[in-house]
């Protein structure tokens, strides 16, 4: 069984990492979680997104929620702020496609166009 | 029902405690099977309600909500336990918080599972870090508890989103909860 004492040790180890990074801003990944977003699946993006940016130990990536973002049906939607770029807004998320977007648009600023609220909107028969 | 998973119902409530700027949000999910019943409470310290707010808020054109007319978290809690031979209750008052507690007959077919309340209590622990949340759950008396007031305490100036401290909080949680059998 865990137990907080294995945290006093977690702590020591990332405290120096913590402190080295403070002062730059970082990208935001941000899911809407209201009912709609609850009700299509968010909660698995949400958690993926977590686990991504966790696995790879990426510094300055924070990921929240917020309530309704207004377009319910194409829940789940997420938004990513990132530094020197514009807004993007995913829509449809599901949690196979959270991989791409953290290589692409995260890590390599090359935003995953075919996932966009803009190309979604476009092609939509 | 549109929720598949009651955690997901938890998710939901919880974000609405949220947006009453609780900082602290107690989750509790009670199994006593020699009674058939699962009770689920989520109290906050937010803003709270005053009587004609609550009086309304179980009625799907109630919300707070700026994006449309309806809300539909609470009215579909409540339509999900009294559907599954469970009761519903809502208590609030203006300046001390909510609590909404919901039970369900755990053997009625309807009933949906309780589903994976680890994912439910990480992302909600890591996405509001200034939020301390509290989860309990007991199985016929048997408790498991996370609390991210006690995690932060060992933790002082680290916070509880980085990456290492959020892979031991799933490990926690998802041993704690099989080791009582959760699955409900």
């Amino acid at each position: 069984m865990k137990s907080l004492q294995e945290l006093e040790a977690i702590r020591k180890r990332t405290l120096e990492g913590i402190q080295l990074r403070k002062e730059h801003d970082g990208t935001r990944v941000v899911v809407g979680m209201a009912t709609c977003g609850i009700a299509a699946g968010a909660r698995p993006v949400l958690a993926a997104f977590m686990d991504e940016v966790s696995t790879r130990s990426l510094q300055g990536v924070t990921v929240s929620q917020t309530g309704c973002i207004g377009v319910c049906r194409l829940e789940p939607i997420v938004e990513i702020y990132k530094p020197g770029m514009d807004k993007v807004t995913y829509v449809k998320v599901t949690p196979d496609m959270v991989g791409k977007i953290v290589t692409e648009h995260i890590v390599n600023d090359r935003v995953v166009e075919e996932y966009t609220i803009g190309y979604y909107e476009s092609n939509r028969k | 029902m549109i929720m598949k998973e009651l955690a997901l119902h938890v998710m939901d409530i919880a974000q609405n405690s949220i947006s009453a700027h609780a900082s602290v949000i107690e989750i509790e999910t009670v199994v006593r099977r020699c009674e058939d019943r699962l009770t689920i409470t989520v109290r906050d310290n937010g803003c709270g309600m005053d009587a004609d707010m609550l009086k309304s808020v179980t009625d799907p054109f109630t919300t707070s909500r700026t994006t449309r007319k309806v809300g539909l978290g609470i009215p579909f809690f409540r339509l999900g336990a009294e559907a599954c031979g469970g009761d519903f209750s809502i208590k609030s008052s203006v300046g001390e918080g909510t609590c909404i507690t919901a039970s369900y007959q755990i053997s009625h077919i309807d009933r949906p599972p309780m589903g994976d309340m680890a994912e439910t209590m990480l992302t909600l622990a890591v996405s509001n870090p200034d939020v301390r949340f509290v989860y309990r759950l007991d199985v016929d008396e048997t408790v498991f508890v996370f609390d991210t007031g006690a995690i932060s305490e060992v933790l002082g100036d680290v916070p509880i989103t980085e990456p290492e401290i959020v892979r031991w909080m799933k490990e926690y949680l998802i041993q704690g909860i099989d080791e009582l059998n959760g699955g409900i």
